[in-house]
């Protein structure tokens, strides 16, 4: 347990490290980037209050990893680490993002889905929802929780 | 390496310079205590350290073990629920946090000592007692608390002994949320399910003999206000074995209330009603038995009587019908409450909790004035309700008030405070929480098992080092 808490630290270290030299790199290894960017989905969450974060993840990458990957300031997203068993990824789409959805949730998650606080119809577990390309601009709604209240 | 530096850091506060500073007007280190380890303790430090930069936080546990219901409550076979831990323990490893195991508040250190070493003090140590049926025999051997047998399965020191008598065919649980759906997974799970988890060694050999084959679940009320949650009931469905019988009378009408219902109770009343209607077709050597609208009236030999209840208003109310339930063994579950550790802590007997309004401690009940710079979170302030989403939205919110507090002033945090001396003291470090983690680790592998839980409080210290 203590040695994947600091392999997924290192990695965090590491993709932080990166951030910091993209300017650079865009700069110097512009035909790679662009191999890469392809696999990149560009993803907004929005808290109750307006605020915006924008970021984004990989083709593959669930919303949670987004999350996850990027230290994205929630505190107290994703408390399981996706195995299904919290509500605290707890994200609201839009209705036509929503409906876009390629899989409709389980009842595993729909079960959790229902002890979170906030629920809508157009509610989803962020661990449940693996990016691809079409998800590009996403704009995802978290629930006001303390962040919120302490961001106001 | 962070610990040293505080402590190096530390020692430097004493220097003569660092005096000076101080009359000059920097702000000394905002010094927070929290007692109890568990999710709320945790929670409500990992939102402190992030708040309040010039902030140390000092974790107190009366165990030498952290994770307080996380590590004792949490069903064995539910692991990934244990996935807190993690983030728990980048909290614990957080450079400007301390935790000091195997000290007890009100017998090793007491509340006025910990208020003159800390500008605040919060207390989240959890409920660790049971609420009691009051009935006549209720004290006899057969009859044990579901919170004792929870222990007893998941190695809390001095549960071990708890020794359930497990001969008889029929058990009779008492209540319905989800501490009685656990114990009742327990009991009928087989055997091989449960020998992959953390469930303790001697549990395990315990539940091998078990002669139990029929677990009564027994509520006051109907199933629109049953208690336990959908994923708890889902999977009792599933177990291999084992059928769930429901009482068909106990559904009359219940149907036709569906649309009334919000989402969450809809799907759950439906899933039970679909359970209902497909009952039968499959035959388990063992039975699960949700038994509703059912008091608890009298304990006898080998049996508990009940009053049959109507619901008004949504209260079950006894009628004079009766009806005995076979119940070689009773658990009790209805419900934890608090106990008051040190008398200077403003106790609300009667409710089993800490007197407070959002998290800030009353001086007395009955103004409704507040205790500066003393709060509640957790089970302690609110009473025993809700997963651990709920504990962990209410110590984010009992966490940020202690940080809008001192940003305004409420309490004086102008003069340095000492903090615990843990010097020549008996307490378990973080290290020393290491070294017992990595024990268990390697104790369990051996049994295929995530680990095998250390039971005696010796045993943990001396692994520990202490």
């Amino acid at each position: 347990m203590l040695v994947i808490n600091t392999c997924r630290a290192a990695s965090r270290l590491a993709l932080r490290s990166l951030n910091l030299r993209s300017p650079i790199a865009t700069r110097t290894f512009s035909a790679g980037l662009a191999l890469k960017t392809k696999d990149v989905v560009n993803i907004t969450f929005v808290r109750a209050n307006g605020d915006k974060i924008k970021t984004s993840g990989k083709v593959g990458d669930s919303l949670l990893d987004v999350v996850v990957n990027n230290s994205v300031d929630l505190d107290g997203f994703g408390a399981c680490e996706g195995t299904l068993t919290c509500s605290t990824c707890h994200l609201i789409f839009k209705t036509s993002d929503f409906e876009k959805l390629p899989d409709k949730p389980g009842d595993e998650e729909l079960d959790m889905l229902d002890l979170a606080y906030e629920l809508t119809d157009t509610s989803r577990l962020g661990c449940q929802i693996i990016l691809s390309k079409d998800m590009e601009g996403l704009e995802v709604h978290v629930p006001s929780t303390i962040n919120d209240a302490r961001a106001a | 390496m962070g610990m040293g530096l505080l402590n190096i850091w530390r020692r430097g506060l004493y220097t003569s310079s660092a005096r000076l500073q101080m009359i000059q007007g920097a702000k000394p280190t905002k010094r927070i205590c929290i007692v109890g380890a568990g999710p709320a303790g945790f929670y409500a430090a990992q939102l402190i350290l992030k708040q309040l930069d010039d902030s140390v936080v000092d974790v107190l546990e009366k165990l030498p073990v952290p994770f307080g219901l996380v590590r004792f409550g949490v069903a064995p076979d539910h692991p990934e629920v244990k996935n807190v831990i993690n983030t728990f323990t980048k909290t614990a490893e957080h450079p400007r946090l301390r935790y000091f195991g195997n000290l007890s508040l009100g017998s090793d250190v007491s509340l006025q000592e910990l208020r003159d070493r800390y500008h605040a003090v919060l207390l989240t140590y959890g409920a660790d007692q049971d609420r009691q049926l009051e009935l006549e025999n209720e004290q006899q051997g057969n009859v044990i608390s579901a919170r004792k047998f929870v222990a007893w399965y998941n190695g809390l020191p001095g549960a071990e002994n708890l020794a359930p008598d497990l001969s008889g065919r029929d058990v009779t649980i008492v209540g319905q949320g989800n501490v009685a759906v656990d114990v009742a997974r327990m009991l009928l799970s087989p055997l091989d399910a449960l020998k992959t988890t953390d469930t303790t060694e001697y549990a395990l050999e315990a539940l091998s003999r078990s002669q139990v084959e029929r677990v009564h679940l027994v509520g006051r009320r109907g199933p629109l206000q049953a208690a336990f949650t959908i994923k708890e009931l889902r999977e009792m469905l599933k177990l291999p074995n084992v059928d769930t019988r429901w009482r068909t009378d106990d559904f009359s009408g219940i149907d036709l209330q569906l649309d009334k219902l919000q989402r969450p109770r809809k799907r759950l009343t439906e899933l039970m009603l679909k359970s209902l209607k497909e009952q039968g077709r499959s035959s388990g050597t063992k039975q699960f038995l949700p038994i509703f609208l059912r008091a608890p009236k009298a304990i006898g030999p080998g049996e508990m009587e009940f009053s049959v209840t109507e619901l008004q208003q949504e209260a079950a109310v006894a009628t004079s019908s009766t009806e005995r339930l076979p119940s070689h063994l009773i658990l009790r579950s209805i419900g934890y409450k608090s106990s008051c550790v040190d008398g200077a802590i403003n106790f609300d007997t009667r409710r089993g909790r800490v007197h407070n309004i959002d998290g800030r401690v009353l001086k007395d009940d009955a103004s409704g004035i507040v205790d500066p710079g003393l709060y509640v979170a957790g089970w302690l302030g609110t009473g025993p309700t809700g997963v651990i989403v709920t504990t962990m939205n209410g110590a984010f919110s009992v966490a940020k008030n202690i940080c809008d507090d001192i940003a305004a002033n409420v309490f004086d945090t102008s003069s340095a405070k000492p903090g615990y001396d843990a010097d020549g003291k008996p307490v378990v470090t973080w290290d020393g929480w290491r070294r017992i983690n990595d024990f268990e680790i390697e104790a369990g592998k051996a049994k295929g098992k995530p680990r095998e839980k250390i039971v005696s409080i010796n045993d943990m210290l001396r692994v520990a080092g202490v």
